[in-house]
């Protein structure tokens, strides 16, 4: 096994993941790699079925019956101590037994939509310290504490009346912040968001994605953000990693992937935000669809729909180049032998700063 | 939610009023040989008196008065042809209590059996059990009860040696009807409690469970049975009612003195009264039994409330 560096948390390696779907199978992640480091908050964007949940799923042994891990590792810091006992592969558990050591002590999840992700019908309260129950050997009174204390964290005001509630007496915003009080009442170390608030209205979205944030700097938790709503990961990402038909295909800091962007998706991913449109012209879109997960694909999944394809993308899947250390891409634009293409007009004016 | 509650009883009462209200009407157009048991030996001079005597003659309004105004006294009159001259409040009080009996176990087994078999078959849903108890429940749904009544009355006497008449004193006369009666609904209950499990279990609040760490034992248990359950709350009065009404047929199989066959028995023998008395009394039950079952929901979910206008759901 690959020696992890110290302050990765999580790495993955070449994950393959598939599911079999009315007798046809399908190529949902293809190979994807990614080394997830301790404390920093990391955005995984793409479209809608280019696996990003998939992705993270994997990381809790969440995916549903029909889909299964093909090929590939997924390494876990189980504590911080940094030594190399404590890294267990988490694409080898099988058993219920060895998930729960990990569900929610280690992996805690936020997920969508916080109206259905409460049970309707047991208090805000019991739901809390059965969570904190479950992880730690304390007595009902001392979970209730706990239980108290969380809402207290998450900003919920009279967390005593508000224990003995029922969901449905909350409103989204609140219930997505027990949510989130609940996902901490593991003591988790790592924190997935699986779009934490595209359920939610913008002035909520703000207040939650600020939660989340201190949370995050007050508890030295690592995030894992997925989202498609580039706003989000503006304000809230260390590190983006950009997913396209079921692999990372550019990955590096917010600032990297916002101003210096090398593969044709994440141009045209920036080129459509409606924030870089110009009056009067229609917004910009990708033509095309994404391709059908039951075929093989050949070379650079998003080659058919890229105006500046090269030939040899329609024939091998690029490797990963580096622009810098911490900026890798996933492009045959960036060997030598290609040529130099001038990134699209609105990428150029993100860059410039002018909006 | 007791004002709730008294309204809701209140406007039952008005249900109650209309139901027997038009029963009565209806029953005063048939032939008037209902009243009489010995009606063929009558001349038509004795016929008129006699029904003088009895009141049948007074205007219609009348006659609904005095029907009410016995029924406060707890008077809801004599059988003139069934059993000719007795009190109907007597016969019931022999029948009623047999009935209730048969249906209450019957309630209680079908909970205990149809409950486990629901959750065993989402436990292993898509694998043998599930198949088995598919096909259980298909058969029970779709062939006529009358069908496997006989079965086991067949099998039941014959190959495992079971008492065929039913006595009441002695325990193992039950165990053939109650089972007959219990049948329909442990598919029911099974066939519902598995649907509405392998709903639950697909919703976020269970996943979010499981991403927190409850392992499926108790996820099952706590969290997706629990409210699987809720739905069925609400039918379990009304399926006891219609156990204890429906239960024709099985009475008559094992001759058991219950109220189940005595609407179709007076009816065909025109007994007016008793047909009155009955009217009233099933349609009591059944408005009872939707009133319970919608008060026992309050209890087990809280979104539910009477209280407030418009809920806040």
């Amino acid at each position: 096994m690959e020696k992890m560096n110290k302050d990765t948390i999580l790495s993955v390696e070449d994950l393959q993941v598939k599911f079999t779907l009315r007798g046809a199978v399908l190529n949902v992640l293809r190979g994807i790699s990614l080394d997830i480091h301790k404390g920093e908050s990391i955005a995984i964007v793409g479209e809608s079925g280019s696996g990003k949940s998939v992705f993270t799923k994997t990381f809790l042994g969440m995916l549903d019956s029909n889909g299964y891990i093909d090929n590939g590792t997924i390494r876990f810091r189980m504590d911080d101590s940094g030594s190399d006992e404590s890294i267990v592969d988490l694409s080898r558990f099988k058993t219920e037994k060895e998930w729960l050591t990990v569900r929610g002590k280690q992996i805690a999840m936020v997920m969508q939509d916080p109206m259905t992700s409460l049970n309707p019908l047991k208090t805000i309260g019991r739901q809390l310290e059965e969570t904190v129950m479950l992880h730690h050997d304390v007595t009902k009174a001392q979970a209730h504490e706990r239980a108290v204390q969380l809402l207290t964290d998450v900003g919920i005001n009279e967390p005593e009346r508000r224990c003995k509630q029922y969901p449905h007496e909350f409103s989204g915003g609140m219930r997505q912040r027990v949510v989130i009080a609940i996902a901490l009442a593991c003591d988790p170390r790592v924190l997935i968001c699986d779009e934490p608030t595209t359920a939610l209205d913008v002035t909520i979205q703000a207040q939650i994605l600020q939660l989340i944030r201190d949370l995050q700097k007050k508890l030295n938790l690592t995030t894992i953000y997925i989202t498609h709503d580039l706003g989000v990961v503006a304000n809230v990402a260390d590190r983006i990693a950009v997913m396209y038909a079921g692999d990372i295909i550019e990955v590096g800091g917010v600032n990297e992937i916002f101003y210096d962007p090398r593969h044709p998706y994440t141009w045209a991913l920036l080129s459509s935000l409606p924030q870089l449109g110009i009056k009067g012209q229609d917004l910009y879109s990708i033509v095309g669809t994404p391709p059908n997960l039951q075929l093989e694909i050949k070379g650079d999944a998003f080659a058919p729909r890229n105006p500046y394809a090269l030939n040899i993308d329609f024939v091998k899947r690029p490797p990963f180049f580096d622009v810098t250390p911490t900026h890798k891409v996933r492009t045959w634009l960036m060997d030598p032998r290609a040529p130099k293409l001038e990134p699209p007009e609105a990428v150029k004016r993100l860059a410039e700063g002018r909006l | 939610m007791s004002s709730y509650i008294v309204k809701r009883v209140l406007r039952s009462f008005v249900t109650l009023f209309l139901v027997c209200t038009i029963v009565f009407c209806l029953l005063r157009l048939m032939p008037v040989e209902g009243y009489f048991p010995n009606f063929d030996k009558m001349t038509p001079e004795q016929v008129q008196h006699q029904l003088e005597i009895k009141g049948l003659t007074d205007p219609l309004p009348t006659q609904l008065g005095r029907f009410y105004n016995n029924l406060l006294h707890g008077d809801l009159g004599n059988s003139s042809r069934y059993r000719p001259g007795i009190e109907i409040t007597e016969i019931l009080a022999d029948k009623v209590p047999i009935s209730m009996l048969l249906g209450t176990i019957s309630l209680v087994i079908s909970l205990v059996l149809g409950l486990p078999l629901g959750r065993l078959m989402t436990r292993y849903k898509g694998r043998i059990p599930d198949h088995i108890g598919t096909a259980f429940i298909v058969v029970i749904q779709a062939v006529p009860a009358v069908v496997y009544y006989l079965f086991i009355q067949m099998y039941g006497t014959s190959l495992m040696g079971l008492p065929l008449l039913f006595s009441r004193d002695n325990l193992a006369t039950y165990i053939l009807p109650v089972f007959s009666l219990s049948l329909g609904n442990i598919a029911y209950y099974a066939m519902w409690l598995r649907r509405y499990m392998v709903d639950e279990s697909n919703k976020d609040y269970v996943k979010l469970a499981v991403a927190k760490g409850v392992n499926s034992k108790e996820l099952m248990r706590k969290q997706i049975f629990r409210n699987a359950v809720v739905p069925l709350v609400q039918y379990i009065p009304t399926s006891f009612v219609l156990t204890v009404v429906g239960s024709i047929y099985v009475e008559s199989l094992y001759s058991i003195p219950g109220m189940g066959g005595l609407l179709v028995k007076c009816i065909q023998s025109q007994d007016n009264t008793i047909v009155q008395a009955l009217v009233l009394i099933y349609s009591a039950l059944s408005i009872i039994g939707l009133i319970l079952g919608d008060i026992l929901m309050t209890f087990v979910d809280p979104r539910i409330t009477f209280g407030k206008k418009g809920g806040s759901r």
